[in-house]
Order: C-alpha cells, then structure tokens, then sequence
C-alpha cells in the first residue's frame, strides 16, 4: 500500500512533463510519420493511404532530393572545416591575456545574434554582380577577371553561401570553445611546459585531448545546424535546382507550398528521412568521439 | 501516516496550483482573458494584398458609414505566410467569413469540393444577371467551374474578382533614346526584341529583367510562346500526355530563350532574382524591358513617380498561332460556406464591387478594375494593359493541366538552359522523363 501511494506520488509528480513532451514532440512526431504514409494536399477532409510510396519516391523517383543533401553536406563540410577551424584559432587567441580581448569577444559574436534574412540581404548586395562591392572592388584592384556573377552561376553561388552561412556561424563554436578552453587547468600547461613540451606539444598532447568533449558538442551543433541551413540559402539563390543551391529543407518548403496541389504527406516523408539521417550522423560522431577519446 | 498524508495532500495542492498559474498565465497571454473590446466585425476579411491595405480600410470606414455595419480586413503578409494561414486555418474550422485562395485552379476546386466556399450563382444571376454582367467575361471565367471540369466541381461561380490583371513587357523609353532606338517604335517580332536588346548591350544598357527565380514568371513566359509557336490544342494535348515535350515545337521554345541567354539579353543574376529586385532594376533604369504584371504600375510609380516607360506586348516568336498572354482575375475573394454571415458577407462584396468602390480601388492602387464599368479614371499605362485583356489566357481556364512535377521539371530546366548547363533538347529528355512518370501513376 505504502508502495503504491510512494509510486502514485512519484507518476504525479512527472504528469506535466509527460504531458507537455507527449503533446508537443510525440504527437507531432506521430502525425508527420502518420501524414507521411497518406496522400493529403492540406486542405481536404480525407488523406489516402499509400503506404511507403511517398518514401520510395523521395528515395528512388525525386531526382532533387539527394543533390539537395549533397549541397546540405557540403555547406556542413565548410561548417566543420573553415568555421570551426577560424572558431578555435580566435578562441585560443582570445584565450590568452590579450589586450582588448572582452571587445573581440564581443565582436565575433555580433554575427551569429544577426537577423539570417538581414545577413542574407547584405551579402547578397555585396555580391551583386553589376553594382556589388565585391565586384567594385576587384574592378579597382585591377581584378576585372575575377568579376563574376557570384549567386547566380552555378560554379560560384553554393560555395558563397556556405562561407557565409560559416562566417555567420563561427561565433558559436567560438563561444563554446572558449568556454572549454578556459576549463582547461593552468598547471597542466605549466607542468608540460617544465617537461620541455613546446607550444605545439602543449596543444597535441594538453589541449586537444582535454578539449575532445567540446569538440564533439560544436561538431555536432554544426552538423545538426548546417544540414538545415534554409535562410541563407533561399534568401541569397532562391535555391533553385537549377543552380545547385537547393536543400533539403527547400525540398520540403517546395513540395508543401510550390507544387499544386500541395503534397504534405511527400513532404513529411522527406522530413522523416531528413530527421533519421541527422539523428544517424549525430550517432556516428558520438561513437566517433568516444573510439578517439579511448584512444 | 497522517502526516504521509497531509504531506501527499499537501504536493498535490501545490501541483494543482502550479498548474492554474500556469493555465491562467497562456490565458493571459493569449488573449483569453479579453479586456473590453470595441465593436465586434460584421464581417470578417483576410487578404494578402499589402498594396491595398489603406485603401480596404478606407472603404471599410466608407462601407460602416453607410449601412452601419462594421468590416474588418485583416492583412497576412506576404502571399506564402497567408497561405500557411489559410491552410492552418481550414484544419482548424476558424476560416474568416470572407478570404481568398491563392494558387492554381486545382487548389481552389480541394477548398470548394472541401465545403469552405459558397457557390454564388443565385447571386451572381438574380436580377437578370445583374452583378455577373457588371465584370470583365477574363475575370470572372477564373473564379466559374464548367460542367463537367476536370476537377469534378458543381458547376458555378465561387469567387469575386476584384481586379484584373495581365502580364506584358515593358520598356524604358528613355532607355531606348539612349541607345540610339525610336522609343515609339516597340520591337513587335522576336528577331525584332534580339536586336534591340543587343543595341542596347552596346550601349552598355542591360536587356530583360524579369523575376525568374520565382519560376511561375519564367514558365509564363515560356507557355506565351508555345500557344503563339504551337497553338492551345497541342500544348493542351502535350499536358494530356499525347505530344512529347521532345516534340520540335517545344525544342524552338526552349531555344528562345538559349537565344535570349547566348545574345547577352537577359539581365545578369535573372535566375537567382525574385520579383522584387526585377522591379527595383527596372525602376532604376538598369535594364531597358521587364516582363511583369499590371500590378507593377503601382510597384513602379512607388519606386520612382518619374520613370519613363510603356507597356508592350510581348514579342511574337512565330506567324503560325495567335499570341496569347497570361491574364484575367489579378484577386478574387471568397465567401466562407461555413460562415454565419454568409449575407452580410455577400452585401459586402457586393457593395466592394459596386462601381463608384472599383473606381476608387483602381484609382487608389493602380489595378485594374474587375468592374468593366469603372475604367473611365484609370492612367494611361493601366489603359495600355486593358486594351489587351482580349488576348490573355490563363492556367486557371485552360481545359487541362500539367502536373506539379512536371511544371518543377520544366521551370527547372528552362533556369538550365539559361544558365548554359544544359541544351534544350537535354532539358526536353529531362521533362518528358518526369511526365512519363506522372502519367504512369494514374
């Protein structure tokens, strides 16, 4: 009786959690999973069942789909190469005791606490192929032949957005970094430095093995924020397939709202797969992370 | 155990408690605590049309004053965010009593076959026909099911339009005197348009803008030259699956615009360019022709009052077929049939359409009336865009249509062959590949 009252108290106590969890992820979760087996425009009554068609359209039929994750991966290798390379360079410079280093904090934070659409439409204006400044100022430099039209050739525009979707990133993993740096204790480093290890062994063998954690935290912020990146993307290329700038998350947009009538249930298939192959990705870097922490 | 019990008693309470803070607090926030309010609409209104805000509000006043009774228009901005609303509010029965349904005719036949909109033909007829016979025939045609249509609707009319609108081109006459070209000579043929676009190229003037990464612009341009290379009856039998996009007729429409792409015609960035930017380029003088709709007359004279520019109709690419253009109902709105104030509603749209409110409407926001007796106010380029409404055809009329992955396909690849990464006949493979397809699932 005793124990009944105790378990009681305890199923009460977390009622509002699983409330609120059940209603806002797992139910939702289990309409897109339902909608993904239907045929549904948006607007009717009824949806008609198709089983698994729409994922074997989104698998085998939609010739978009995996170049749209192709241009997703790529954005991310850029994310994970360039961004978080230029985040750990500037948290380790800002880690020493630097003049004017609370101003350069602040600094490379101020992009990623920007507006994605007001980044989108000034870069898009700097790159703007007749009266952009980028293509000013390599017309002033003598440059002529490296003008271009930046965001509308297919050559040049996805690697555009992925540096600026990169540039507009860096100041999280700057942050987190820093954070991580600072939790690293002095005497490590002292006590390395007394054993003759130079600045690259302290790194080597001090830094980055303490440091590993919060790598696998930004590696896998970044994976999870840049295979979504959309703002950038559509904002700054329209992320038109013609131009290899279109995404996942564009795939979905489009067959929700582009394609007459509406297709919910092709688009909630794209999303399922979307989701599993990002949840697989965080799974592999997790495992990943551990074999090189035990190594 | 006692005091286990007032102990219990005691969490619970305070759980509970927790609870209705919180419930009264999303109250609170929501609105549902609702402090005193003025008086509640007649008639509720969703639009999308931000360049008509003022002016519905201007007549929603005039409207009260008159009969006493109170409308409200509540604006849901831009057209993809109205549509979600749209869309969110059909799932959730909380459709205003009067709205409108963006997109082609297919969508509009799923909310009227879902029961959201009224059949208006009692009233549209009563009288003898006395409200239907007041619209452009292009205007109202769009908003009017046939029997026995594609889309298995009861035949009737379910919107009002309350515009009309058509998309030209149109040029910068200061633009073609700069570049040694008779403004009042407009090119009338394609080779026509080639070379005075290349002039102006010379001149260091650039030739077309347009909004083509919003692809329904491009593919309208691309469906006015197949009806003028072609004919209606075999870009028809193409949708329905008898004539191949491979076909030598398609090939010469996807070469126009390899042609427009390889003689340096087209704006730079014209892929990657929403309407938008279109329209601020040619309002600044930066590219002599745009390929827009009439709604640009009022778009432009905001951008700049002084722009010097007329309308043309676009080039002919071929003697063979009549040229027709993409026009008829710029807006319509609808009447929830859901609604509990179907004829207020009614007595509304029916005032709104009246002619002295259509006067008022074109005059405030440069659009072409529906009301074919309210063109006596309108400007000279407005005119210009009327006198061809007897040219104009649209995807909400046509007898039958492609299917959405097809369209993708076809814009997609039209972007292609602009950019140069494919060849016309490529693309054409590409198209015919995915229709095949489409037609295999029926």
């Amino acid at each position: 009786m005793k124990f009944q009252k105790s378990t009681l108290e305890n199923y009460l106590f977390i009622l509002p959690a699983v409330v609120i969890f059940s209603i806002f992820y797992i139910y939702p979760f289990y309409e897109t999973f339902n909608l993904s087996l239907h045929n549904w425009n948006g607007i009717s009554a009824s949806r008609v069942f198709v089983g698994l068609r729409n994922f074997k359209e989104v698998f085998f039929q939609d010739r978009h789909w995996w170049p749209a994750m192709g241009h997703a991966g790529y954005i991310t290798l850029i994310a994970l190469t360039f961004q978080n390379a230029l985040a750990l360079i500037l948290a380790m410079a800002c880690d020493r005791q630097i003049r004017l280093g609370k101003f350069y904090r602040l600094v490379f934070f101020i992009p990623p606490v920007l507006s994605e659409v007001v980044v989108a439409l000034i870069w898009k204006w700097i790159f703007e192929p007749n009266y952009g400044l980028l293509n000013f100022w390599l017309a002033n430099l003598g440059l002529h032949n490296l003008a271009r039209e930046w965001l509308s050739r297919p050559e040049t525009a996805l690697s555009c957005v992925a540096l600026i979707h990169s540039w507009k990133g860096f100041g999280w993993g700057f942050i987190i970094l820093l954070a991580g740096l600072q939790t690293i204790p002095q005497q490590l480093y002292e006590a390395a430095r007394v054993d003759g290890a130079n600045s690259w062994r302290r790194f080597r063998h001090v830094t980055i093995p303490l440091m590993i954690p919060v790598f696998v935290l930004v590696s896998i912020l970044t994976i999870l924020g840049s295979m979504q990146a959309f703002v950038l993307v559509y904002q700054m290329t329209a992320a038109t397939p013609a131009l290899g700038t279109t995404v996942p998350v564009t795939r979905i947009l489009n067959a929700m709202r582009e394609v007459q009538p509406p297709r919910f249930g092709f688009a909630c298939a794209q999303g399922v797969v979307f989701g599993l192959i990002l949840v697989i990705l965080s799974f592999l870097q997790l495992r990943l992370s551990k074999k090189m922490r035990q190594a | 155990m006692a005091s286990r019990n007032r102990f219990f008693v005691k969490e619970v309470g305070i759980g509970l408690l927790f609870i209705v803070v919180i419930v009264s607090l999303i109250g609170a926030i929501t609105g549902c605590a609702r402090a005193p309010q003025q008086k509640q609409a007649d008639v509720v209104i969703w639009h999308w049309m931000t360049d008509r805000k003022n002016a519905f509000s201007e007549l929603a006043a005039r409207y009260e004053q008159e009969t006493g009774r109170k409308v409200e228009f509540k604006l849901f901005a831009p057209s993809g965010v109205y549509t979600q609303k749209i869309q969110a509010a059909t799932q959730a029965g909380t459709l205003p009593d009067i709205f409108g349904v963006l997109g082609e005719k297919e969508g509009f036949a799923i909310f009227i076959k879902s029961g959201h909109i009224l059949n208006l033909d009692d009233a549209m007829q009563a009288n003898n026909n006395e409200w239907q016979d007041k619209f452009f025939s292009k205007a109202l045609i769009v908003n009017k099911f046939e029997k026995h249509n594609e889309f298995d609707v009861p035949p009737g009319i379910y919107g009002v339009p309350l515009d009309v609108s058509n998309i030209q081109m149109l040029y910068n006459k200061d633009l073609f005197r700069q570049a040694g070209l008779d403004p009042e000579n407009q090119p009338r043929t394609f080779d026509e348009f080639i070379d005075a676009a290349k002039k102006l190229k010379q001149a260091g003037i650039q030739g077309l803008v347009s909004g083509w990464a919003e692809t329904w612009m491009i593919n309208c341009l691309a469906s006015n030259f197949a009806f003028n290379i072609m004919g209606e009856r075999k870009v028809m039998d193409t949708f329905r699956g008898k004539v191949p996009y491979t076909d030598a007729d398609w090939i010469e429409v996807f070469n126009l615009f390899k042609r427009m792409a390889d003689e340096g015609v087209l704006a730079k960035g014209i892929v990657a360019m929403n309407n938008k930017d279109a329209e601020q380029n040619f309002a600044n003088g930066r590219a002599a022709f745009a390929f827009n709709g009439s709604w640009c007359v009022n778009v432009y004279k905001g951008m700049d009052p002084n722009l010097n520019y007329t309308a043309m109709f676009v080039p002919r690419a071929s003697q063979r077929y009549p040229l027709l253009i993409w026009g008829g109902a710029g807006s319509s709105l609808m009447i929830n049939a859901r609604s509990k104030n179907q004829e207020q509603a009614l007595a509304f749209l029916q005032w709104l359409t009246d002619d002295a409110q259509q006067a008022y409407l074109a005059e405030a926001t440069n659009n072409l009336p529906a009301n074919k007796n309210s063109l006596e106010n309108i400007s000279p380029i407005l005119a210009q865009f009327a006198q061809s409404m007897e040219n104009t055809t649209h995807p909400n009329i046509w007898p039958v249509h492609e299917k959405g992955p097809v369209v993708e396909a076809f814009n997609v690849g039209l972007q292609s062959v602009i950019l140069g990464t494919k060849t016309p006949e490529q693309v054409a493979e590409e198209i015919q590949e995915v229709k095949v397809r489409e037609m295999a699932k029926n």
